[in-house]
């Protein structure tokens, strides 16, 4: 009896019973199936969302003030914290909610302390942030909503990782000169000019007229929020005709290395605390989000998020094991009469446990192949609004848990099969 | 075929005791049994007699509760599980009287079964399937399935699959039991020239007619041998050819 025959003796014992074996082999494909498509989707959306954080800018610390309230975060270029936490809020707070009595704005001054290299030797760049929500502006007519306007230095644009692609930047005597020059978001541009060239256009914002210098990189939208719906101008030109000279809503530091972001946010911390008059226990009232940092705390999150998908998924496959072991047990007990039979004309155990074996797990193996499929499919349409992405080991491991599951459910009544005694199987009615 | 060469089987004080307590029944109470290489032997009673349990204990389908039985000369009862498949495999070719045909499976497809358990190459095992086929007049009907067969011939794909082997011993219980008087004579003539031919047999039978084919003629009661009788030697050809050719 070589393993060929026992193989084949397995399928068409299966194929006597056509319709049984299709439904135990969608139990195995849908659990598969989940399992790889909920992880793919797990790590889609963990994916996107280490992309939105990345978005914000390598390097970076934001420095936010800090309300008693907690999740007030700052607003300004950085806003994808803000949306990334459910902070919401977004920029819009730091005028409105002042922070604790004794606790001081974030100033210029601040900045510009933070800016010095013999303080704070790891940092690459600050810029100082001001930001104005909603904020018509109109071009000939055209007219749209800008979400955000930036007031801010040039270093915001590689802080912040916002390249332009059209036109330039602006410039440090822009700012010295509170020139009204502005940088638009890609989403701004097709509003305003369509298909017009915006470089050197002028267009008109909440009253106040700007040049259009530059245009931003597309980054696409994140989440809720379109990251290309916005305009950045030099600090002191949006303070002047928009937000007027209050406090800002955050600073920007770069700092020199992804190994020197630590320290630089060590310096910073020092700086401030010295600058605000924070001693001892009290509470400091700014706040300072490091990019790495948050990218370790979510990721983690979207970890545990994926594991219980995964999990969920599991169990239907477990589920789809048990079919398996109902479906053999009641073909054994069906069939165990042709066992006593075969036992009768000397059909040695192995054979006997080899034929219920492979039947289970040929229907458990064409199942997870199937579910792969389904899965791979699956993978290649949007799901929930997330670009599902593959793990290849999760699909290994589906597979191989389905065989096991054949393996495993069908040994049970496979051995029972096996274990009959030829007279006790033949008498069976 | 002399007394010299061991039995082809050696039963000795074999007792069947089913259940236990006061519900035990004695199907078998010390059955003492030989039978010699080339034998016809038919097994008579009545109906719960017994004859079913000591043909399913010759045939290594279940085993006594007592008394030793060995088969071409090795004892039965001392072997293990895979053993004893091959023994049911190679010696024994067993002959039920309602056929246990495994049904989806053409008559080729069953006869070459034992071949394939026993481990024979597949062009062999159709060779031989195919010559048990013939030798059992069902040349013919190879690609049928059990359900598109008739009582006779689904008995005779049953006879091919138990000599397809060549076996030591050839068992039937009641081969004749589910069948027309036509297809009782196709078959007992099989059997017939089967002995003829050398081959062992043990039949059993409760009908006078299909005893009267045996060489020996043994009687059960109670679970118990009350007649052994000889109608013609054992080397010779079976009482109906025997007739037939003189
Ligand atoms: N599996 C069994 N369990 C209990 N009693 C049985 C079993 N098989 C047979 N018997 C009993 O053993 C006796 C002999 O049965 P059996 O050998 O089948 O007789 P026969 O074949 O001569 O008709 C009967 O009384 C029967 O009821
Ligand atoms: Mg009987």
């Amino acid at each position: 009896m070589n393993p060929f025959e026992v193989l084949r003796f397995a399928l068409r014992g299966l194929a006597a019973n056509k319709l049984r074996s299709a439904l135990t082999t969608l139990g195995i494909l849908i659990g598969v199936a989940a399992v790889i498509l909920l992880v793919a989707v797990g790590e889609g959306s963990s994916q996107q969302i280490q992309q939105n954080i990345q978005r914000l800018g390598a390097n970076s610390l934001t420095i936010s003030p800090s309300t008693s309230g907690g999740g007030g975060g700052g607003g300004g270029g950085g806003g994808g914290f803000a949306r990334l936490l459910g902070g919401g809020a977004g920029g819009g707070r730091q005028q409105g909610s002042g922070p604790r009595t004794q606790a001081k704005d974030l100033t210029v001054e601040d900045a510009r302390a933070l800016a010095d290299p013999s303080g704070a030797p790891s940092v690459k760049s600050v810029s100082p942030v001001v930001s104005a929500q909603s904020q018509t502006a109109t071009y000939e007519g055209a007219s749209h909503t800008i979400q955000q306007l930036v007031g801010t230095y040039p270093s915001y644009f590689e802080a912040s990782n916002k390249p332009v692609v059209k036109g330039t930047y602006f410039y440090n005597d822009d700012v010295t000169a509170a020139r009204k020059v502005v940088v638009i978001g890609n989403t701004v541009a097709e509003d305003l000019f369509g298909s017009v060239d915006p470089v050197g256009k002028q267009i008109v914002v909440s009253g106040v007229p700007f040049t259009v210098v530059g245009v931003l990189k597309e980054a696409g939208s994140s989440g809720f929020q379109d990251a290309d719906d916005v305009a950045i101008a030099p600090l002191p030109a949006v303070q002047q005709s928009l937000t007027g000279f209050g406090p800002l809503g955050q600073i920007l530091v770069q700092a020199k290395s992804a190994e020197a972001v630590d320290s630089a946010q060590a310096e910073v911390t020092d700086i401030l605390n010295q600058r605000h008059g924070i001693t001892g226990t009290a509470t400091a009232d700014f706040r300072i989000l490091n990019q790495a940092t948050l990218q370790e705390t979510v990721s983690a999150a979207t970890g545990t998020f994926t594991v219980l998908l995964g999990a969920v998924a599991a169990i239907s496959l477990l589920v789809g094991g048990i079919g398996i072991t109902n479906i053999m047990l009641v073909t054994v007990t069906e069939r165990t009469r042709e066992i006593g039979i075969r036992k009768a004309i000397g059909a040695p155990r192995g054979a006997i446990l080899g034929q219920f074996l492979v039947e289970a797990t040929v229907l458990s193996l064409v199942g997870g192949l199937l579910g792969v499929a389904i899965a791979v499919i699956g993978a290649q349409f949007t799901i929930a609004g997330v670009k599902p992405v593959l793990v290849p080991l999760s699909i290994v491991l589906a597979l191989a848990v389905s065989v096991a599951i054949g393996l495993f459910f069908g040994s049970y009544p496979a051995n029972r099969a096996a274990k009959l005694r030829p007279i006790e199987a033949l008498r069976f009615e | 075929m002399t007394g010299q060469a061991a039995p082809v089987l050696d039963i000795r004080a074999v007792a069947k005791v089913y259940g236990e307590g006061e519900t035990a029944v004695h199907a078998l109470r010390g059955v003492s049994l030989k039978v010699e290489r080339g034998d016809y032997v038919a097994i008579m009673g009545a109906s719960g007699s017994g004859k079913s349990t000591l043909m399913n204990i010759i045939g290594c389908l279940d085993v006594p509760s007592s008394g030793s039985y060995l088969l071409d000369g090795t004892n039965v009862g001392v072997l293990d599980e895979v053993r004893l498949a091959i023994v049911r495999n190679r010696k024994i070719g067993f002959v039920f009287q309602s056929f246990n045909l495994i049904p989806r499976m053409s008559a080729l497809a069953n006869v070459e079964l034992p071949l394939a358990y026993g481990g024979v190459k597949a062009a062999e095992r159709r060779t031989r399937a195919l010559a048990a086929l013939d030798q059992v007049g069902l040349a013919e009907r190879v690609g049928h399935q059990p359900n598109e067969l008739s009582g006779g011939q689904q008995q005779r794909v049953a006879l091919a699959r138990a000599l397809v082997t060549s076996p030591t011993l050839l068992l039937a219980d009641e081969p004749t039991g589910a069948l027309d008087s036509k297809s009782s004579d196709d078959v007992m003539r099989i059997f017939d020239g089967l002995s003829a031919s050398g081959r062992t047999i043990v039949l059993i039978t409760h009908e006078d007619d299909v005893a009267a084919h045996a060489k020996r003629v043994i009687r059960l009661m109670d679970g118990q041998v009350v007649e052994d009788s000889r109608r013609s030697p054992v080397g010779g050809l079976p009482p109906r050819l025997a007739e037939v050719t003189t």
